[in-house]
């Protein structure tokens, strides 16, 4: 009964593949092929994608600041009459608040030369000029050191949680209770040097992983949202907060004011550089922290839980996990790690409660958390940034009258760009290594048209496969998602007709040239994160 | 209406889905695409209908080329497509899934009365039964594919596509749609068949075209014999009948008792179920899915919240138990959602080869974890069960479903066990492997291991199990010998009690697909 | 053919066996109930002040009241009183131990009406005891409540209108800090208070385009999209009010107010009169956006193909629905609406700008949605809820305390909505359904 006939051409299309595959491109175009796959890598690195977005940023935020530049706007209204002084003074405003953002944040050289002129006119030379100096220079590194602290700390609370899948917004309530904790034992009780500390640090942890608890407690028992049970929590710690500063029990004698006494000498985190600076032990348990999130993300069985439950919890739930008690012990271990921050912040640089001991540290540890993608060697290094971002930030806002909220704006730009890397190439314009496809899709959109039949044969068009992948468009054409290395080996044949000139052939017969087409067997379907299609897509290659 | 598909070439990533497809289908004819899961064909389909963008090849529609840049275009042109997994609105009614994205209105208010009218009409020249006002989530899948049906029908579709539209059927279901197929074709609508089931594709095409891995390997027309097909579609001479050596039953190992579960709404979704298993034998839960298998392994692993009855394990209770514990207590376990219940998708294939494992000697304890033997475990099994992946460390999802489901059964088989539950052990594999998939099964029924297998695949079932048990709506009709005869299964998944079935079959009731797997015996 | 099938399958219709054992779940509610209950009567009731009364304000003298109808005051013993409404809490949930121990399903509207009985009487046994003493003005409570519900309530259809489609609306807060902001610039700089009007929700599109821009075009994680954008929006604003407005109050942030529409006749109806006819253009807009909502949600063809897109996108892909258009407009159009929310703050109240004005409403206007299961009805109800809760903190909070009466801390008092969601949030919403699709970007191939 042999009815069958066996379709040859398209059949053995592998071997006319490989031919091709295997005549070498001409020189040129193989150096060609190598820088295009050089610029491709880097327009694809992570890094340029960061620096770009540190960038758009700080435009973002230039633009603010001449907004808000009360002579420029004076300056703006004679324009055309004299451009040059609103030019200048565009000009001025931008570099004088970003200038002493790096002044506030990281070296601060007028103090430098200050403190060194001044010990030479007292008649010091030598070393006797260099220490004061460095010290007044490079005070306020150590500023952003102290202010990283509990940022670090807080961000890997909130790492923990967000591996886990959960959207802890609590900080700034574990903050606070986590301070309100730490800090009575601080100043309520009496107890040896070094365990009064451990008392206290430990109290902050406790609090700090009760109040988390709560909300993962109601998430696990009846699937509360998170997000707003966290929320909620952070208007209730900040109320009972103040409602305690307003008790004995926390002002004290003082009873009009609404802090409370300063922290016994037991219980505070010993300073590192002596009494002029601030920065303090919770410097190392920032360090800690850091190190206790990358054992426990990926080290430990519970981080194994966290992590399985994040990513799916019904597989986790299968294999003997309980997502609820998970949803819990993550939200707690989370808010323990920030309590343990609130804790450091008012036991190391604060000293005592007051009512705005929290300030943002909540809300940028989750920016932080973001930025370093919730990994330990991120928090610390986005950690540092933001620190010096809002030390630089405090003095500009002293120093030239540019609200500190600025800072804010610039951090959240950059934590936006940077999780939408597609953007950012669009905007430096390499949108097209990217998205191949983006410019076929725009000439696919009108609807339904009948096409001039010029598409190319596909099977005819692989004599043109060996030469043709010198086209512009060549390292560009990858797959519609952007394949990395096969989209430079790939030639597209152009086509006429359908997509405008310049833009990437819509329906390029782009299988027939492909020589590194391996039979995929039972093998690799690509399939990244595209949701139910690629499911779908990925059902039907197996 | 003519289609013709030119030079239709698909890619994701490196990974080529269709590969320069060409495909003629002339008016009014029942055009059968043949081939393995994945060979391309669901693939083939979206680019006809819009979703997905082809990377080359062009379209014809009665010698003329079109583009469709989505699928609202696709059906503009009078393409319909009944699609694997159905393209409805769960908490929709029938009328309103109908009408979406075509809805009639009255004074800009929705005119449902006519979309009524509409499913009321379209149903009564099928003769469906379908209530227009019923949520689509609480009908049964066939019903919900006749919903698919007339969706497609309402849009006057003159090319209708069915993507494995038989996955979900009864046999006696299969025969009523093939007729239905049949009524279409005869009123001039041509038919696109898309199916893995040799038998299907002979018995109701007019010409097939079978496609392996991304290209057209062949055309035959439905005479062709079964066993040529298949090496077409596979690939290479296949033998299908698994030698299986007779069971050797020992002791009850695992005794089920009014097992029952209620889901959240109330509803009973296991109704008393009673079995046994014993040592070193399989048996066999064949049934149309959704008719409480799920329910039922799930209540044996712990799954479920509220159960009722019993299932002991060597005399152990695991009714009440939690997950972990039935685990630990030696239960290997395939669920039959992959990708939802089995894998976690960005762990790596060594971590997701110990995922219910992870806290027990030697990969860890209940604190640490010892990357060491875990990468180990992983460098072991990798070759042992042939899973292809660029590394132990890739993420799972870099994987594809065949692969996938090769972790899954490689964790499940990779320690010692005191009761193995598979459901769908092989969906989505290819050929090769589910020979090898299934040796491993009888061999660890052959260690003594009590084996219990869900498939809603017929011929697995009757190739693994030694009994068969067939559920339907929520309850076990019968335990019948693992040779019975295929009618009578077919009419058992279809409601019939074991001795109602046998008498009807004795009376003369066949199906199309038993008929043809007398032709020869192949999957 | 001459068996008869023994069990005929009959695919159309699903028969849903009742179980004969009742839910898991099912003394959770009525023991809750008790407890609280219980908590009424020890805390109001048995431990309240003897001998003291309350009193509550009704009706004014200039209202038309014929025949004094509605009397100007109730008065009530502060401990009696208490104890008689925690006893009808306790019968309340007495009678929910009773319905919901029954084998059978328990009927929803008696469960509904039980439950309602419960927390009317719950609350009013809270304020007898904590007005002890003294006097509280209803009339003054209700108009109140209606005032704060309109930025929860049209912050709740913001989000209904984002997440029905299936785009997570967390930067609700965000556009109502716009909305008020934009409002109070641009009524501010042409000293025409409609024009403010008009500017809220044009400046909250702004946040909506960029919620649609991270979380539809570059499918950006939703929820970490909309916590973000609600930083940029506080520090946005904040940044302009610590500089342009700060510099020139006059010019950039003057304290304007949208005129009160007084509805003649009804506006004279004793206690409900002042409460919904003497009101601003915004409250109506608010009453007629939900009515509008709830049937273009419901009965029209748009309706029909936004719940399409938001539990089944490829689904509505399939039928020519465009997915990531539809979400684009439905993000926009609820931000526009959560504009005229924040308008509320500012130009509806008619106080100027200030930092973070907003103050969490935007997260509490996401708790009603929820609570409100995704409707705009019930949206509009739990806003009034939880504006309830603020209304009275800010009328208790008003009232002085120093005649003996029950005194609560100020900051406990403030932290009543936030508890109010918390509790909502976690006990009565349990099992919402969610648009399927929601926070889920959907990417052709």
């Amino acid at each position: 009964m042999s009815t069958l006939s066996e379709t040859g051409a398209a059949g053995s299309a592998p071997g006319v593949g490989a031919g091709a595959a295997d005549a070498p491109p001409p020189p040129e175009e193989r150096a060609e092929t190598a820088l295009a796959r050089t610029l491709q890598s880097i327009a694809r690195s992570d890094l340029l994608v960061v620096v770009m977005s540190f960038v758009f940023a700080f435009l973002i935020g230039s633009v603010l600041i001449v907004i808000a530049d009360e002579e420029v706007r004076t300056t703006l209204g004679y324009f055309f009459a004299r451009p040059s002084d609103a030019l200048t003074a565009i000009w001025q405003s931008v570099t004088h608040a970003y200038g002493a953002m790096f002044r506030g944040a990281v070296f601060d050289g007028p103090g430098f030369s200050r403190v060194a002129e001044d010990v030479r006119e007292a008649g010091g030379s030598g070393t006797y000029v260099l220490f004061p100096a460095l010290a007044a220079g490079l005070r306020p590194l150590t500023e952003t050191l102290t202010v990283a602290t509990p940022l670090i700390i807080a961000a890997a609370g909130m790492a923990v949680s967000f591996r886990a899948g959960l959207f802890n917004i609590g900080g700034t309530g574990q903050l606070i209770v986590g301070a309100m904790a730490a800090g009575y034992v601080g100043f309520a009780f009496q107890l040896p040097v070094v365990l009064h500390l451990l008392v206290a640090l430990l109290a902050g942890v406790l609090a700090g992983g009760v109040w988390g608890g709560i909300a993962g407690f109601l998430k696990a028992r009846f699937g509360a949202n998170e997000v707003i049970s966290t929320i909620m929590l952070n208007w209730i710690a900040t109320y009972l907060l103040f409602f305690a500063l307003k008790t004995t029990a926390f002002t004290g004698a003082n009873q009009s004011q609404p802090t409370s006494p300063s922290v016994g000498e037991n219980a505070t985190l010993p300073l590192l550089l002596g009494g002029g600076f601030r920065l303090h032990a919770g410097l190392f348990l920032a360090a800690g922290a850091a190190v206790l999130l990358w054992w426990l993300m990926s080290r430990s069985t519970l981080g194994f839980h966290f992590r399985a439950v994040g990513s799916n919890p019904r597989a986790a739930r299968v294999a003997g996990i309980s997502p609820a008690r998970t949803a819990f012990l993550v939200l707690a271990v989370a808010g323990a790690l920030v309590g343990l921050a609130g804790a450091v912040h008012v036991l190391g640089t604060e000293r005592r409660l007051t009512e705005g001991v929290a300030g943002n540290i909540g809300f940028d540890a989750i920016t932080v958390a973001l930025l370093g993608r919730s990994g330990p060697v991120g928090i610390v290094l986005a950690g540092l940034l933001f620190a010096a971002l809002s030390t630089g930030g405090r003095f500009m806002e002293t120093n030239q009258g540019v609200p500190l909220d600025l800072v804010q704006v610039i951090q959240v730009l950059v934590v936006l760009f940077i999780a939408a890397p597609p953007l950012v190439r669009t905007l430096i314009g390499l949108r097209r290594i990217d998205h191949p496809g983006a410019g076929a899709r725009r000439a696919r959109r009108t609807r339904a048209v009948e096409v001039p039949a010029t598409v190319g044969a596909a099977a005819g068009a692989s004599t043109a496969a060996g030469t043709a992948g010198t086209t512009a468009d060549g390292p560009a054409a990858g797959g519609s998602d952007g394949s990395s290395s096969g989209g430079a080996h790939r030639a597209d044949v152009p086509v006429d007709g359908g997509a405008p000139p310049g833009d990437a052939p819509p329906t390029g017969a782009s299988g027939t040239g492909t020589h590194a087409r391996q039979d995929p067997s039972d093998g690799t379907a690509p399939a990244s994160e595209r949701g139910e299609d690629t499911t779908d897509a990925q059902e039907d290659h197996r | 209406m003519k289609l013709e598909l030119r030079g239709i070439t698909k890619t994701f990533g490196t990974f080529v889905a269709n590969d320069a497809i060409d495909l003629v289908v002339e008016p009014g004819e029942i055009h059968s695409l043949l081939g393995e899961n994945g060979a391309g064909k669901s693939t083939l389909m979206n680019v006809l209908y819009g979703l997905y963008r082809p990377d080359g090849g062009q379209i014809l529609l009665d010698d003329r080329p079109v583009s469709f840049s989505d699928p609202g275009d696709a059906m503009a042109a009078g393409i319909g497509m009944v699609h694997q997994h159905f393209m409805l609105v769960p908490v929709f009614t029938v009328a309103e899934n109908m009408v979406l994205g075509n809805e009639p209105t009255r004074g800009g208010l929705l005119d449902l009365a006519a979309a009524r009218k509409l499913v009321c009409e379209i149903s009564a020249r099928f003769g469906f039964d379908l209530d227009p006002d019923a949520l689509v989530e609480d009908l049964p899948v066939g019903a919900q594919q006749r919903v698919e049906i007339i969706k497609a029908l309402s849009r006057r579709a003159e090319v209708l596509v069915l993507d494995e539209p038989t996955a979900v059927l009864t046999p006696y279901e299969t025969d009523e749609l093939m007729a239905i197929m049949r009524q279409l074709r005869d009123e001039g609508t041509s038919i696109v068949f898309i199916t893995h089931k040799l038998r299907e594709v002979k018995a109701v095409s007019d010409r097939i075209t079978v496609i392996r891995r991304g290209k057209v390997v062949g055309e035959a027309d439905p005479s062709a014999d079964q066993a040529e097909l298949a090496s077409l579609m596979v690939g290479r001479q296949v033998s299908l009948a698994q030698e299986k050596a007779p069971a050797a039953p020992g002791e009850i190992a695992l005794e089920v008792e009014d097992l029952r579960v209620t889901d959240e709404a109330g509803t009973r979704t296991l109704d008393g179920v009673s079995f046994e298993v014993r040592h070193g034998e399989v048996l066999g839960i064949a049934g149309v899915q959704g008719n409480g298998q799920t329910e039922l392994t799930e209540a044996l692993l712990g799954l479920q919240d509220s159960v009722a009855g019993s299932a002991r394990l060597e005399g152990r209770q695991l009714v009440g138990r939690s997950t972990k514990q039935i685990l630990d207590a030696g239960v290997g376990f395939v669920p039959e959602d992959r990708t939802h219940d089995a894998l976690v998708a960005d762990f790596s294939v060594a971590e997701n080869l110990v995922l219910d494992q992870h806290d027990r000697a030697p990969f860890g304890t209940a604190v640490s974890m010892s990357l060491k033997a875990i990468a180990e475990n992983a460098n072991k099994l990798i070759p042992e069960f042939d899973i292809r992946t660029g590394s132990a460390a890739s993420a799972a999802s870099t994987l594809s479903g065949g692969n996938q489901q090769k972790i899954v059964m490689a964790r499940a088989l990779n320690r010692e066990l005191a009761l193995l539950i598979a459901s769908q052990p092989t969906r989505g594999v290819d050929v090769g492997s589910i020979e090898f998939l299934h040796r491993r099964i009888l061999d660890e029924r052959d260690k003594g291991t009590p084996v219990v297998i869900v498939s809603t695949e017929l011929d697995e079932v009757t190739q693994l199990a030694d009994r068969i048990a067939v559920m339907y709506r929520g309850r076990i009709l019968g335990i019948v010998p693992g040779d019975e005869d295929r009618d009578v299964l077919g009419l058992m998944m279809a409601g019939y009690t074991a001795d109602a079935a046998r008498e009807a079959v004795a009376a003369g009731a066949r199906t199309t697909d038993s008929q043809l797997a007398d032709e020869g015996d192949i999957a | 053919m001459s068996t008869a099938p023994v069990v005929v399958a009959d695919d159309s219709v699903v028969e849903k066996r009742l179980d004969d054992s009742r839910p898991a779940g099912w003394w959770h509610l009525p023991a809750t109930a008790t407890v609280l209950g219980l908590i009424a009567l020890v805390f109001f009731g048995l431990r309240g002040l003897p001998g003291a009364e309350s009193v509550f304000a009704l009706a004014r003298e200039t209202d038309l009241n014929p025949l004094g109808l509605v009397p100007e005051r109730v008065t009530l013993p502060s401990q009696g009183g208490a104890i008689a409404l925690s006893v009808l809490a306790l019968a309340a949930s007495a009678g929910l131990w009773v319905l919901q121990a029954r084998k059978a399903r328990p009927s929803r509207g008696v469960r509904i009406a039980l439950i309602a009985v419960f927390a009317v009487a719950w609350v009013l046994a809270f304020m007898t005891w904590v007005i002890s003493q003294r006097s509280l003005d209803v009339t003054t409570l209700l108009q109140g409540t209606i005032v704060l519900a309109v930025p929860l309530a049209f912050g709740a259809l913001s989000g209904v209108l984002s997440e029905r489609a299936g785009v997570i609306n967390i930067a609700i807060e965000g556009q109502l800090l716009f909305g008020a902001f934009g409002a109070t610039l641009v009524g501010s700089l042409t000293g025409n208070v409609w024009l403010g009007l008009l500017a809220a929700p044009l400046v909250a599109l702004i946040m909506g385009a960029l919620l649609a821009l991270f979380a539809v075009g570059y499918q950006v994680q939703q929820i970490i999209v909309g916590v973000v954008l609600n930083v940029l929006a506080i520090g946005v604003t904040s940044f302009f009010f610590g500089t342009v407005m700060r510099d020139n109050p006059g010019l950039f942030n003057a304290p304007l107010r949208l005129p009160t529409l007084r509805i003649p006749v009804l506006a004279d109806l004793p206690v409900i009169g002042r409460v919904l006819f003497e009101q601003n253009i915004l409250v109506y807009l608010m009453w007629i956006i939900v009515a509008g909502l709830t049937v273009a949600l419901f009965r029209t063809r748009w309706g029909l193909r936004v719940r399409a897109v938001g539990e089944h996108p490829k689904a509505a892909d399939t039928v020519g629905i465009a997915v990531n258009l539809t979400r684009w407009k439905n993000v926009l159009l609820g931000a526009a609406v959560a504009g005229l929310g924040g308008a509320t703050l500012t130009i509806g109240t008619g106080v100027a700008f200030g930092e973070e004005m907003s103050a969490g409403k935007g997260y509490i206007a996401l708790a009603a949605m929820i609570l409100g299961r995704y409707h705009p009805v019930g949206a509009l109800l739990a806003a009034l809820t939880f504006a309830f809760a603020d209304s009275l903190q800010l009328r208790l909070g008003t009232m002085s305390a120093a005649e003996g009466g029950v005194s609560i801390p100020g900051d406990f008092l403030l932290m009543l909505p936030y508890v109010v969601a918390l509790f909502a949030v976690a006990g009565v919403v349990g099992r919402v359904r969610v648009p399927a699709a929601n926070g889920q970007p959907y990417v052709k191939q």
